[in-house]
């Protein structure tokens, strides 16, 4: 089936192939086909490997991030994510091997080894983390020899990422390559010893415009210290203290739980589920947090605090419920968490979510989703932007929540827009987050632009094609 | 010339300030009437590509790929790219499709125009034209894939055609603000003419409520077919090397005359400009541009002395930088360094010549990083930069102001809109980087000399 739905004449929106990864919510009985190759030619949203594992391993404020391959790879990740840092800034530089014809014709490896030797003469990190990409892997550089021969020579990590683009275009598989450098560089040699300590670590958090600072106070004044955070404002020497922590607590799942699950099998600690997108969100988190502590008095600290902040916002949530009730939003997001914490926090407002879609959901989490949905709501995996039109036009969105690419595409649309992606700026967890995501949906949702450039009514001049 | 000889040396770029050669391809195809663009690589390649244009252009811009996963890459993408062709041309519908390749197809030596042609035979197409273009980023910057996709797109449509009066005008990468300005002064000057590529509509669409997924207007390829009969051929390509030049192209096929004239940025290049088409056109020069050139020189005189505190550090792509560097020394903002993330030999004899005034010469860097660019600023002890986004962290760790024209501009709103040719974009530009100067004097003058004058000699 294919629907003549789009405004060029006679071109179909969707392709065949694509209608098992669109399904209505309630009335299909169809599970959603997802987490598999995109199709050639549909221009996805998605990205590849490197860029998945370049985003998470990023945060880490001092190790040296370098790149080697030629010089795309490097330059379109240059300082790309909102992180910010309490200390070293060395995590903002790029650096590439920038690979060459000659290179790639007689191998890498010898302009690899003497790049480390550059980074670390100059700027001596406690790590480096080497990212293979796609011309790397298809010569065959031995990437791993020529890191452990330098970690020799220079008595510091240099871990391996294997991250060559075109291992697959879902950002997840980046993910696990993060996650296993990560789980490399935090595996005690032998004889190391990790000092066991009362506190948290805090996976799959970024601190994105300060997020994990956020919650760190919470926390604080719950009485439990934060050891390290995946990877928001980390260092080297706290990840490797990881292994210490009496709770491992992960957000952001999906780049995430596997190292949960590798850090309790290697070393006996357990996990819990959190959340801090949303006011909701963030009172079950903290009582989720109180409750695997097992402390009353952790318990009453936690109460107290979640009844003070949540007063505090509990008027201007209410002010901005009363002007965005009954608005209709669209979710187009990365991963299927960030998906069902903006879902949340929409339907709180008092919102309507009538489109979402994720590039790296899991047949499992699209189940759940499906089930916070009302009846009639479209769900797309792996969308393309003329997917992301045809749904935003047929179920007359009046904002979107998505990323950089989805944002011109809403603003063409005349529809409103709120970031929620790699490089935003703003913090938007906890409860002061709640209220600035509360803040920029009426923003843009009510923004006085869209009445005038919306109008059609009898412009004195317009333009051929608009 | 000063050689930065360190940064020549170097095994490791930090902080890049080029990018890659299919990203150069993408804009000259977004400039052709109804054509898409495909990337032949991994899906990350066009994303990202995507992202970038998105970000400058505040457009939406897309970009599609052949998606290549770990058994194409062993055993060949042929299978994908035949896929991908067939998906795009059934939603997109193009008249043309550019595919460029990427390091990874070139790698695994995709021989992507055999492929093509025999696509093209099998499914017995003849409304479409699909151009392929090898932009292997090991091999070039976004510079060189622009240039290369011009002269590949212009040699794919160029047919013998009787002499006609149309001018050929082709362009490097500057902003759609700057190719409409080119297109007024060549109406104004009654010259009629073929523009390549020309995305000042496809980029920068005056809102319609609609996404268009391949919007109206770009370079009509029936007019590209007949650039072999003009009578010359103006380049805006200085910089643009000889092997690569569709100008040059043009005039070896097809015997069409090449004028290789600067980017019409400052009062000599659009002086130089105009002259030339008023030899074209013989006509006079109408009383509007007269008007602008005369408000262009008054603000030059207004401005000098400001101007003269400026020390500016230029970078970005080459014939952009050689633009800005005539207009800097013609303003007495001579500039200390000039670096371009892109390999040339054409840049240090332009720049000598227009550096020709100054006291000091010039640093020029080539292959440059920003590492070697703050390095050199801090040494070379300038005060303002010129140039795209890259540049922030000069701002952020040295207090150097950046005067943000080229590309990726991802920082600020209207990248799009940035006007620097023409008398009038000239004194645009011109006015920015004064004014940018007078906001750092400000902001500074007063605390500044107290320091010197006052309490350092202990009053």
């Amino acid at each position: 089936m294919e629907e003549n739905c789009s405004p060029q004449a006679g071109a179909p929106s969707c392709l065949d192939e694509r209608q098992g990864s669109i399904i209505t919510a309630g009335r299909s009985k169809s599970r959603i086909t997802c987490t598999t190759d995109s199709l050639a030619g549909s221009v996805s949203q998605r990205a590849c490997v490197y860029c998945g594992a370049r985003v998470v391993l990023n945060p880490v404020t001092d190790a040296a991030h370098l790149v080697h391959g030629p010089i795309g790879c490097a330059t379109y990740t240059f300082d790309i994510r909102g992180s910010l840092s309490s200390g070293s800034e060395m995590y903002r530089n790029s650096f590439s091997t920038d690979l060459r014809e000659r290179d790639v014709i007689f191998g890498g490896e010898p302009k690899l080894s003497a790049g480390i030797d550059e980074i670390v003469a100059k700027f001596h990190p406690p790590a480096i983390f080497v990212y293979s990409t796609c011309v790397t892997g298809v010569i065959g550089d031995d990437v791993i020899a020529v890191c452990r021969a330098a970690s020799e020579r220079h008595g510091i990590d240099v871990i391996p990422v294997e991250s060559s683009g075109f291992i697959s275009g879902n950002k997840i598989v980046g993910y696990r390559a993060a996650a296993e450098a990560l789980v490399r560089l935090i595996t005690p040699r032998e004889g190391e010893i990790v000092e066991r300590t009362d506190s948290v670590n805090f996976l799959g958090e970024y601190n994105l415009g300060g997020e994990k600072w956020v919650v760190e106070r919470y926390l604080k004044e719950m009485g439990i210290p934060i050891n390290v955070a995946f990877t928001g404002d980390s260092t080297v020497a706290a990840l490797k203290r990881a292994p210490g922590a009496r709770l491992n607590m992960v957000q952001c799942t999906g780049s995430m739980h596997w190292t949960a699950m590798k850090l309790e099998e290697a070393f006996g600690t357990p996990y819990i589920d959190v959340n801090f997108f949303g006011a909701q969100n963030t009172i079950e988190s903290l009582q989720r947090i109180a409750e695997a502590w097992g402390d009353p008095e952790v318990t009453r600290r936690t109460e107290v605090l979640i009844a003070r902040e949540n007063a505090k916002i509990e008027q201007e949530i209410r002010k901005y419920r009363a002007k965005l009730t009954g608005k209709r939003a669209a979710i187009y997001v990365g991963g299927a968490f960030k998906a069902i914490a903006i879902i949340r926090q929409l339907k709180e407002l008092g919102m309507e979510i009538v489109l979402t879609g994720t590039q790296t959901g899991k047949t499992e989490e699209y189940e759940y989703m499906s089930g916070l949905l009302s009846e009639g709501t479209v769900i797309i995996d792996d969308a393309n932007p003329a997917e992301l039109e045809k749904y935003l036009i047929e179920k007359d969105v009046d904002m979107m929540a998505g990323g950089v690419k989805e944002r011109v595409l809403a603003y063409k649309l005349g529809i409103g827009f709120v970031d929620h992606n790699h490089d935003r700026k703003e913090c938007l967890a906890g409860f002061e987050g709640a209220v600035r995501f509360a803040r920029e949906v009426w923003v843009t949702t009510c923004s006085p632009v869209w009445s005038r450039i919306r109008s059609q009514a009898d412009p004195p001049v317009t333009t051929e094609g608009s | 010339m000063d050689e930065a000889g360190a940064a020549r040396v170097k095994q490791v770029n930090e902080n890049q300030c080029h990018m890659c050669m299919p990203l150069g391809g993408v804009a000259v195809f977004k400039g052709t009437e109804n054509a898409m663009v495909l990337v032949h690589g991994s899906q990350g390649c066009s994303t990202y590509m995507r992202l970038t244009n998105v970000e400058h252009y505040n457009e939406p811009v897309d970009i599609a790929s052949s998606s290549l996963n770990e058994k194409q890459t062993i055993y060949g993408g042929e299978a994908n790219l035949c896929k991908a062709m067939d998906n795009v041309i059934r939603v997109y519908q193009p008249k043309v499709l550019g595919i460029v390749t990427t390091c990874l197809a070139e790698t695994i030596g995709d021989d992507v125009k055999r492929i093509v042609e025999s696509y093209v035979k099998q499914r017995d197409l003849r409304d479409i034209d699909i151009i392929p273009v090898p932009t292997p980023s090991y091999a070039g910057t976004q510079t060189e894939g622009f240039w290369a996709a011009v002269r590949e797109e212009i040699a794919h449509f160029a047919r013998a055609t009787p002499r006609h009066a149309n001018v050929n005008v082709i362009v490097p990468n500057i902003s759609p603000a700057d190719i409409r300005e080119i297109k007024r002064i060549l109406g104004l000057m009654g010259v009629e003419y073929t523009l390549i590529p020309d995305y000042s509509l496809t980029m920068d669409r005056p809102y319609g409520g609609r996404y268009q997924k391949i919007p109206p207007g770009g370079t009509k390829t029936e007019d590209i077919a007949r650039m072999p009969g003009a009578p010359v051929t103006i380049q805006f390509g200085a910089t643009c090397p000889e092997e690569i030049s569709p100008g040059r192209y043009l005039e070896q096929e097809w015997g069409v005359p090449l004028v290789n004239l600067p980017l019409p940025i400052g009062l000599d290049a659009t002086d130089l400009f105009i002259r030339t088409l008023r030899e074209i056109s013989g006509r006079p020069v109408p009383e509007t541009l007269a008007f602008e050139r005369g408000w262009l020189c008054d603000a030059m005189a207004d401005s000098h002395k400001y101007n003269a505190d400026g020390r500016p550090a230029i970078y970005g792509e080459p014939e952009l930088v050689s633009g800005i560097a005539r207009i800097l020394c013609e303003n007495g903002a001579f500039p200390v360094l000039i670096a371009t993330g892109t390999k040339t030999r054409e840049l240090a004899g332009i720049i000598e010549e227009a550096c020709r005034e100054a006291d000091e010469k010039p640093v020029l860097i080539a292959e440059a990083d920003f590492a070697a660019i703050a390095e050199a600023s801090e040494k070379a002890g300038v005060n303002i930069a010129v140039g795209h986004s890259g540049g922030k962290l000069l701002t952020e760790r040295m207090g150097i102001p950046v005067v943000r024209v080229g590309f990726p501009i991802h920082d600020r709103v209207g990248g799009q809109r940035i006007l620097t040719v023409g008398y009038t974009g000239s004194l645009a530009f011109l006015d920015r980087f004064t004014n940018t100067l007078l906001e750092q004097k400000h902001a500074t003058y007063r605390e500044e000399t107290k320091e010197r004058l006052y309490r350092e000699a202990g009053l």
